[in-house]
């Protein structure tokens, strides 16, 4: 059963998926709790895979038996055993939140919902843990088409809002489908570590097919990442879209594009190929630097909560995309550390904004009048995902910022070091400001003209249990992850060791 | 000149360019949102066309093995296989005829060579299958006497099944969106959206 675990991880999503389109529009209450079923039992098969890598090292499994290069392959060291016990737990707590949430806002629509929502569980976790470079683009198209349909399940401007996803997606994907096609014409091969092998063996290092399939590759998942310039679908899908829909689609999808970029660097091309010899390392540091500074001005610009928020993902893409193309270890580190922390904290900050909705109705940031005395616990765990995406200490946000600003200061990267500190401070403006008009009220300054929330409505009223679990184990586990970054780091060095960052790329 | 050769060498790969562009175009600047879908189908297909295109090899036929190709390894497994042997020699010389027919470009031998490709298919699948070891397919390989050369790459036309399917599915969900929307706002004018989003209230 152990050594079975890696497929097991797909397998519990996929076929409860079936099984939940099939039995949910029969039986009401039986789609949630499948759902939850399935995510909690491929969270254990993550953490048994994770904890087998620690012990023994990358687990290789061949699916269906063939032997790689001709049979598919999961692989699993400790990068991606990390972002999959990362995909995993997020999809469970976004999974329990659900409960309720769906049949408010999508009546009718909960069995399609939760199959779909398994099925792009399923698609995200068999991202992360193939060895294969066209299985990848499979579960690509997967995850891609279940997040259109859940986005379109919201109001009208998000219907528009996942047509215009669709559009870019689309264009993302087939670029990455193209530039396997390349790899495959030079290599012959499809398998992860087979093509870095016929790489290096065949010295394929200067051909310029090899380049084409690595830019191609690269700007296609900058487009399914929402990198600034490519990110015109992200905001309005994400604010528009069901709550329920936005808490598993924005912490994961981004995340786990960048997953595969690292992947693809380390992996695939190798980063001396990365790095050294296409030489565009700084220039992608500039582009995450406009990334940055454009999320973080967007986001001061907002007066919707949910809006406000998808902005901050745009600035988080662009601090991971510089921090893997810093091309040095302790930024590679970072970038790593900052996958986990930041689909952790999305999740807290998105499940805030979906509870604040459900109680209030209400979509901008003045919703949150009062709710101190309101909803005490739900205010706690937002300060703890607000504090994170802030970078107070000791939680996850600061670790991961702290090695990518070490990072950058190594490279000598400064843009990019002021720009997360400008970023830092933008975050910290906008979270306090949220802060402080759910502690005092609403500013004088704004005049009267909005009616008042918290007054009439005196006492506490927390939100439904459903609710305030995932909220509270998410802030729990940000301030895990933080008090225990030494271990994490420990693992991730591990991984990067055999790479050889430190050698002095650059 | 050179120039011309380069282009006749790599038709396929300017005429798939070219096809993706269409296709890019139509998604980036049309207004109706049916015709955007339609560029998107046009892109995806031009990427089916380099894929196939790479599996192409000059005078090679489709992966499909003949008799005697498959003829030397039998005879050395011809205890497990005594009942196929029989089977297999009373189809000889159909096949030979047949795939004299293809080597010399005939119409008519096609429906000989059909079946016989029938048959063979299921006789390699059995020799694959008795052999035990994780490499069931280089072994195979080496036992059978065949030229990579003379056949086509049939994994590129594999993968692009897969490539199909996942466009007709994307094709299908863009339909249904646009329906959704055309049923939220009256209209799938790209334009005429945007403006309803402006004026009205939302």
């Amino acid at each position: 059963m152990i050594e079975q675990a890696p497929i097991l991880i797909l397998i519990f999503p996929f076929l409860t998926a079936i099984f939940v389109a099939l039995v949910g529009s029969q039986v009401k209450s039986a789609s949630w709790l499948l759902t939850v079923a399935s995510l909690g039992a491929s969270v254990c098969a993550t953490l048994t895979t994770l904890v087998q890598v620690l012990e023994q090292g990358t687990i290789r499994y061949y699916v269906g038996g063939w032997a790689p290069p001709f049979g598919i392959e999961l692989r699993i060291d400790g990068l991606n055993a990390l972002v999959a016990v990362t995909v995993s737990v997020v999809a469970l707590l976004g999974a329990i939140y659900s409960e309720g949430r769906v049949e408010s806002e999508t009546p009718k629509k909960s069995s399609q919902y939760y199959a779909l929502y398994l099925l792009l569980s399923a698609g995200l976790l068999g991202i992360v843990i193939t060895g294969d470079a066209f299985n990848l683009y499979v579960l690509l198209e997967i995850a891609a088409l279940t997040s259109y349909a859940l986005l379109a399940m919201g109001n009208k401007r998000a219907t528009l809002a996942a047509f215009k996803y669709l559009i870019m997606g689309t264009i993302g994907a087939s670029f990455y489908l193209l530039g396997v096609g390349y790899l495959y014409i030079k290599t012959g091969s499809l398998n992860m570590i087979d093509i870095q092998e016929q790489l290096v063996a065949n010295g394929l290092q200067d051909s310029s097919t090899v380049q084409v399939s690595f830019i191609m590759i690269t700007v296609g998942l900058w487009v399914k990442m929402a990198f600034f310039p490519l990110h015109a679908w992200l905001p309005n899908s994400y604010a528009f879209g069901p709550t329920t829909s936005s808490c598993i689609m924005a912490p994961l999808v981004t995340k786990v594009m960048i997953y595969v970029m690292v992947r693809m660097v380390l992996t695939v091309f190798g980063p001396v190929y990365a790095f050294e010899v296409l030489e565009w390392g700084n220039i992608v540091v500039w582009l995450a630097v406009i990334a940055i500074l454009a999320g973080s001005i967007g986001a001061l610009a907002q007066k919707d909560l949910r809006k406000m928020l998808t902005f901050l993902i745009i600035a988080e893409v662009g601090y991971m995309v510089g921090g893997v193309w810093l091309a040095d270890e302790t930024g590679m580190t970072g970038a790593i550390y900052h996958i986990i922390s930041d689909a952790f904290m999305t999740l807290c900050v998105f499940l805030f904004a979906g509870i604040v909705f459900a109680k209030t109705g209400a979509r901008d940031i003045y919703a949150v009048e009062g709710l101190f005395k309101k909803m005490p616990l739900t205010m706690i765990g937002f300060l703890v995902g607000a504090f994170s995406l802030i970078g107070i200490p000791p939680t996850a946000g600061f670790f991961s910022k702290w090695y990518l600003i070490q990072g950058g200061i190594n490279s000598g990267n400064w843009e990019y070091v002021i720009a997360l500190l400008i970023s830092s401070l933008v975050n910290a403006v906008l979270f306090f400001r949220i802060i402080e008009i759910a502690y005092f009220g609403k500013n004088p300054a704004e005049g009267h003209d909005h009616h008042l929330h918290g007054d009439d409505h005196s006492g506490i009223s927390e939100a439904p249990i459903t609710q305030l679990v995932p909220l509270l184990g998410t802030a729990a586990i940000i301030l895990l992850i933080g008090i225990f970054n030494k271990d994490l780091v420990a693992v991730i060095q591990n991984f990067l060791e055999p790479f050889n960052l430190v050698a002095g790329i650059r | 000149m050179e120039a011309l050769e380069t282009l006749a060498d790599k038709f396929n790969y300017w005429v798939y360019i070219v096809i993706m562009m269409i296709g890019l175009y139509a998604m980036v600047s049309k207004n109706n949102l049916i015709k955007k879908l339609i560029g998107m189908s046009i892109f995806q297909t031009a990427i089916i066309l380099f894929y196939v295109s790479i599996g192409y090899k000059d005078g090679a036929t489709i992966p499909i093995l003949y008799h005697d190709q498959v003829h030397g390894a039998h005879h050395a497994e011809e205890g497990d296989h005594s009942d196929e042997a029989v089977h297999h020699d009373e189809e000889h010389a159909v096949e030979a005829i047949a795939k004299d027919a293809t080597h010399h470009e005939e119409g008519h031998g096609t429906q000989d060579l059909h079946e016989t490709s029938h048959q063979d298919i299921t006789q390699v699948d059995a020799h694959m299958m008795h052999n035990e070891s994780d490499h069931a397919f280089e072994a195979g390989h080496g036992g059978l006497n065949i030229d990579p050369d003379q056949f086509e790459n049939p994994l590129v036309h594999v993968l692009m099944l897969t490539a199909i399917v996942v466009g007709v599915a994307t094709l299908g969900v863009g339909l249904a969106i646009t329906q959704k929307i055309y049923g939220e706002f009256g209209t799938i004018e790209e334009n005429e959206i945007i403006e309803q989003l402006r004026t009205g209230n939302d």
